[in-house]
This record gives structure tokens, C-alpha cells and sequence, in this order.
């Protein structure tokens, strides 16, 4: 049996990976709302690893939950993303900029 | 079962109800020419306003009501729904009435603004239906889960509501900072929530209440770290939805990027929402680790006040720097909270309520003075307001008067009751830091002041202004809205005595 810890271990790698994406990536959007779905499976991965090994199916009902908002979350997104294409002709981050101060 | 079927849907028939207005709002508005728009937006307000009603009508009839889920010891009154997934109490149907009616209120201010911009459709009043029904649910949750989904069914609609301005450019680049940073908030909350989970078992507030009581959280000196790791993680979610430095990095952008209704919508009742998800979780979840929590509220309401008050000043743009001042108000809003008494979290309370009133007429205003084509978010297009619109300026003085915490005003009873609440906790330091940060702020809303009454107006302004007319239902509101501040500053007896009731109801 694998124990609890390995499960945490790769939540709290995948939730690093995602953050630092987000601070490391200095160009495209697209990268940041991939950051984001990966973090949103970061914490789906601490949610199943919990239920299981609690017995308790609460934790993976939440998770079907997450799954579905994190697609409804992705929809905007990238409906957003698509309108500010129309308005600015560049999905670039440090683009983002119009706004000071 | 059939009975607690029905049992459960009577204690959640206000949001039953709202869910399905604001489906047939959707709905019936495709079936509407453009000229006929004013019946979706009287249906919406009428959605609201008969929701309102409902949430008052059903106020303490859970404590007649006999069933096993209903507590009716003594004074305590809370019923729970859906496997206690939900909860109904005296703070949640107070938010609620607050959070409607100030919706409703924005319905009005923004009538005509929407009109001007094209933006008077059915999506717009069906997505702030959704993000109200959202924010009921979050005040309403029992369970973590339920946090969750309100929150989530808010975001998304502000999202869309934010760049709902297709065309606009600052609008769709504002939504997007909002949608990257809500999401990465909702993420952190979520991990939280994940770990608190994990250690307690339980997904309900009870139980991981019970759960933080028996880990011995309690006694000083005690350390969980497991425990610790999962409220930090809540706390930077909490902090990024309520908008506490350093986590207040989107509020100036959103605030000035979107429509003026949009940002009058997000400048209001989401503060009470946010709170009553603060209130939940931090108060009936993880209450016994108050003094873990007080620590980080500490340093987020020092950061909060100096950055909101101190960059305000910097601002040319009102938008902006009422952005600010909401850092600044949030500040309040968390030493209240930090407070820990039953004092504290009615002051809060109050000045949560408080604070979403006087915003929504600072916001009306510049909608007021914006015409079609036109934004009035500079504070130069405050120059003169006195000899063009001198009733409209006695009421933003009011409110900016309010937002400084100038006596008569309702604003400085609010503060004064949080401060007062503040150094009962044994944090004078606190109290007095806040003091001096308030006069750092009340500089720039004096300055506001100063160049309504003082400043000339430039010609064009007064040229480009004449022929615009501001409806009259507006007007009315405007005037009840400043004087209501006024009102309730010099008597705020009879609305501190409500929320000092309702926080000692709930607190159980």
C-alpha cells in the first residue's frame, strides 16, 4: 500500500510547479490558465488521497465539484481571452499593462 | 423522508426562488425586443425584492417548527439543511436582506448608465441575479463545500460581468487580471480546505470545529502545524476575495477598468459576502484557533491601512482611488474581525453594512455625472459639482464625510465601535495606528470635497453637461441613500442593537 504521504508529496509538488509557473511566466496567458487547471488538480489530487484514506466519500464528492467548476472556470477564461485578443491583438502579459498605479 | 424533503426546501426556499427568477429572466428576455428591455429589468427587481421578502417573512419561524434538525434551547435559533449543508440563522438572513436590497438599489442607479452604454440586456441583469444568489449561498454555507460553489457562482459572474463591454479594451484587460488572480485565490482556498479536510475528516463547520476544539488548538502555546498550513492557506484565499493588502493587487484595476455599474456591483455587497464567508470559517470553523488567526489578521489589517490610505493620495482617478479606500475599509473590516469578542464581530458587522451603503452612493454619483460617451471617473470632473448640481454635491459630501468617518456621519460611529472593540482585545497600538492612518485618509476625500466646492468648472464641462438629463427615481435614491447615512450616524441605535443581536444569536 502506498502510503498517504507519497500522495501529498506529488499534491504539494504539482501545487508548487503551478505557482511558480504563474510567477515565472512573464509572456503568454494561455500558460497562466494552464497554471491554474493545474493547480486546481493539485488540490483534487490532496482531496481523493484524504477521502481514501479517511474512508469518507465527502472528500470525492468535492472533487467532481471542482472538476466542475474548474470547467466552467476555463469557459470564461478563455472567453476572456479571447475578447481581450479582439481589443489588444496580443495575449502577452506584460501587455496587460494600460492600467497604473 | 418525504418531510425532511420539504423541510429542507422551505428553509432555502428565498434561494429556490431566486435560482428560478433568474433562470426566467435568461429566459424571457430572448422573447423581448430592444424597446421592451425595462420588463427584464422590472422583473429582475421585482425577483429581488420578492426574495427580500421571502428571507424576512421566514425570519425565526425555524423555532416553532419541530423537527430533529431544528435547535430550540433557549435564545438559540439555527436550522440546518441538506444533510447540514446549510444553514439558516439570524446573520445570514440579516446579510441577505442587506445584500438585496442594496441590489435592488444598484438596479436603479444604474438604469440609465446601462441604457447609455448598451449594456441595458438581459445578461446583465441575469448575471447579477447569479452572483446574488451566489453570495446568499455563501452566507448561507454550513459546510466547505457550499463556501465553494457560492463563491465560485459569484467569481464567475463577476468575471463576465467585468467584460461584458466587448468592445471596451481597459474593461476586458481588467477582467482578465480579475479572472488570473480570483482563480489563483480560489486555488489557495481550495488547498486550505484540502489540508483541513484531510486532518479533520469532516467537510461541515461543526465538525471541524469540534475537531480544531479536541487538537488543542485552544491553549497558548499549542502547535499543529498541519493545521497552521491549512489556515494560512485559507487566510491568502480569504484575504485576495475580501481584498486586504497584500493580497489587494486587483481591486484598483477592476475597480477602474470596469463599467461604472459593474464596479458599484463588486464595490458592495460582496463586502458582506465576504465577510459572512470570513465570519463562517474563520469564527464557526476554526474558532478556537483565534490566536493564530488574530496574528496574521494583525499584520493584513496594518498592511491594508497603510496602503489603501497612503496610495489614495497618489490618485487622479476617483474610480482609483475609491478603490483604494475599500483597502482601507477592509483594513477595518479585518481588525474587527481580529478582535475576537462578540463586540467585535457586531461592529464589524455594522460596519460592513455600513460601508456597502455609503459606497453605493459614492459610486451613483459618478454614474450620475457620466453621460453617454463619457466617463466622469476623473476627480477633476467633480470641479465645481457645487454651483451645476448643488444637491448632488451636499449628498457625495455626505458620503465622502462618512467614508473619512467625519462626525455626524455614520462612519464614525462605525469606526469608532471597531476601534472601541479593538482596544477592549488589549490592542491599543492597534486603535491608535488606525486613528493616525484615518486622518492620512481623511486627506483625500477633504481634497474631493475641497474641488467640488472650491474648484471652478471648466467651460466645456458645463457645455458638454447641458442637455444631459439624470432620471428622477435616482435622485430620489440618492437623497435617501446620503441622508440615510446621515440618519443612522446621528441614531444608530436601533441597527447596532440588530447586528450586536444577531452576532449573539449566532454566536451560540
Amino acid at each position: 500500500m502506498i502510503p498517504l504521504s507519497n500522495f501529498l508529496i506529488l499534491g504539494a509538488v504539482l501545487f508548487s510547479i503551478s505557482i511558480a509557473g504563474m510567477f515565472l511566466n512573464r509572456k503568454n496567458i494561455l500558460i497562466l490558465l494552464m497554471c491554474i487547471e493545474l493547480m486546481l488538480l493539485a488540490v483534487n489530487i490532496n482531496f481523493i488521497a484524504f477521502s481514501h484514506y479517511l474512508n469518507d466519500m465527502a472528500g470525492q464528492v468535492f472533487v467532481f465539484f471542482i472538476l466542475t467548476v474548474a470547467a466552467a472556470e476555463a469557459a470564461i477564461g478563455l472567453a476572456i481571452l479571447v475578447v481581450l485578443f479582439r481589443n489588444r491583438r496580443t495575449i502577452n502579459v506584460q501587455d496587460l499593462d494600460e492600467m497604473r498605479g | 423522508m418525504t418531510e425532511t424533503i420539504m423541510s429542507d426546501i422551505s428553509r432555502a426556499l428565498p434561494e429556490i426562488f431566486l435560482l428560478v427568477a433568474a433562470f426566467s429572466v435568461l429566459l424571457l428576455d430572448l422573447f423581448l425586443s430592444k424597446s421592451m428591455k425595462i420588463v427584464t429589468f422590472l422583473l429582475a427587481q421585482l425577483s429581488l425584492l420578492t426574495t427580500a421578502w421571502l428571507v424576512y417573512n421566514r425570519m425565526g419561524v425555524e423555532s416553532i417548527a419541530t423537527s430533529a434538525t431544528v435547535n430550540n434551547v433557549e435564545s438559540v435559533q439555527y436550522a440546518l439543511a441538506f444533510s447540514n449543508m446549510y444553514i439558516k440563522d439570524a446573520l445570514s438572513d440579516l446579510l441577505k436582506i442587506a445584500m438585496l436590497l442594496i441590489g435592488s438599489a444598484g438596479f436603479i442607479y444604474t438604469r440609465q448608465y446601462l441604457r447609455d452604454r448598451n449594456m441595458f440586456s438581459g445578461e446583465y441583469y441575469a448575471l447579477v441575479l447569479f452572483a446574488i444568489l451566489g453570495m446568499m449561498i455563501m452566507v448561507s454555507a454550513n459546510s466547505m463545500l457550499l463556501i465553494y460553489l457560492g463563491l465560485e457562482l459569484l467569481s464567475l459572474s463577476m468575471y463576465a460581468l467585468v467584460a461584458l463591454q466587448r468592445n471596451n479594451g481597459r474593461a476586458s484587460e481588467a477582467a482578465m487580471k480579475y479572472f488570473v488572480l480570483g482563480a489563483i485565490a480560489s486555488g489557495m482556498l481550495l488547498y486550505g480546505m484540502s489540508i483541513i479536510y484531510g486532518l479533520s475528516g469532516h467537510l461541515d463547520l461543526t465538525g471541524i470545529a469540534e475537531y480544531v476544539k479536541s487538537s488543542g488548538m485552544t491553549k497558548a502555546g499549542s502547535f499543529d502545524l498541519g493545521l497552521l498550513l491549512g489556515l494560512s492557506f485559507i487566510l491568502v484565499g480569504l484575504g485576495f476575495k475580501l481584498g486586504v493588502a497584500p493580497f489587494h493587487m486587483w481591486i484598483p484595476d477592476v475597480y477602474d477598468g470596469a463599467p461604472t455599474a459593474v464596479t458599484q456591483l463588486i464595490g458592495t455587497i460582496p463586502k458582506l459576502a465576504a465577510f459572512g464567508m470570513v465570519f463562517r470559517l474563520l469564527v464557526e470553523g476554526l474558532g478556537d484557533m483565534q490566536t493564530s488567526w488574530q496574528q496574521i489578521l494583525i499584520l493584513l489589517a496594518v498592511l491594508s491601512l497603510a496602503i489603501g490610505n497612503i496610495i489614495a493620495i497618489a490618485q487622479t482617478n476617483l474610480k482609483r482611488m475609491l478603490a483604494y479606500s475599500t483597502i482601507a475599509h477592509m483594513g477595518f473590516v479585518a481588525m474587527g474581525i481580529l478582535a475576537g469578542s462578540n463586540m467585535g464581530y457586531s461592529a464589524t458587522l455594522f460596519y460592513t453594512i455600513v460601508y456597502a451603503l455609503t459606497a453605493l452612493g459614492g459610486f451613483a454619483v459618478i454614474m450620475m455625472l457620466s453621460r453617454k460617451g463619457y466617463e466622469a471617473d476623473q476627480l477633476s470632473d467633480l470641479k465645481g459639482l457645487s454651483q451645476r448640481h448643488p444637491w448632488m454635491a451636499f449628498m457625495m459630501m455626505i458620503i465622502l464625510f462618512s467614508m473619512a468617518g467625519v462626525p455626524p456621519t455614520v462612519g464614525f460611529y462605525a469606526k469608532m465601535m471597531v476601534i472601541q472593540s479593538v482596544v477592549d482585545a488589549n490592542l491599543a497600538w492597534l486603535a491608535v495606528y488606525a486613528v493616525i492612518l484615518s486622518v492620512v485618509g481623511a486627506y483625500y476625500y477633504l481634497r474631493a470635497i475641497k474641488i467640488m466646492y472650491f474648484d471652478k468648472a471648466d467651460t466645456e464641462t458645463t457645455q458638454a453637461e447641458t442637455g444631459h438629463k439624470i432620471g428622477l427615481d435616482s435622485h430620489i435614491l440618492l437623497s435617501a441613500n446620503g441622508l440615510s447615512l446621515l440618519a443612522l450616524g446621528i441614531m444608530p441605535g436601533a441597527l447596532m442593537a440588530t447586528c450586536v443581536a444577531v452576532i449573539n444569536v449566532t454566536m451560540k
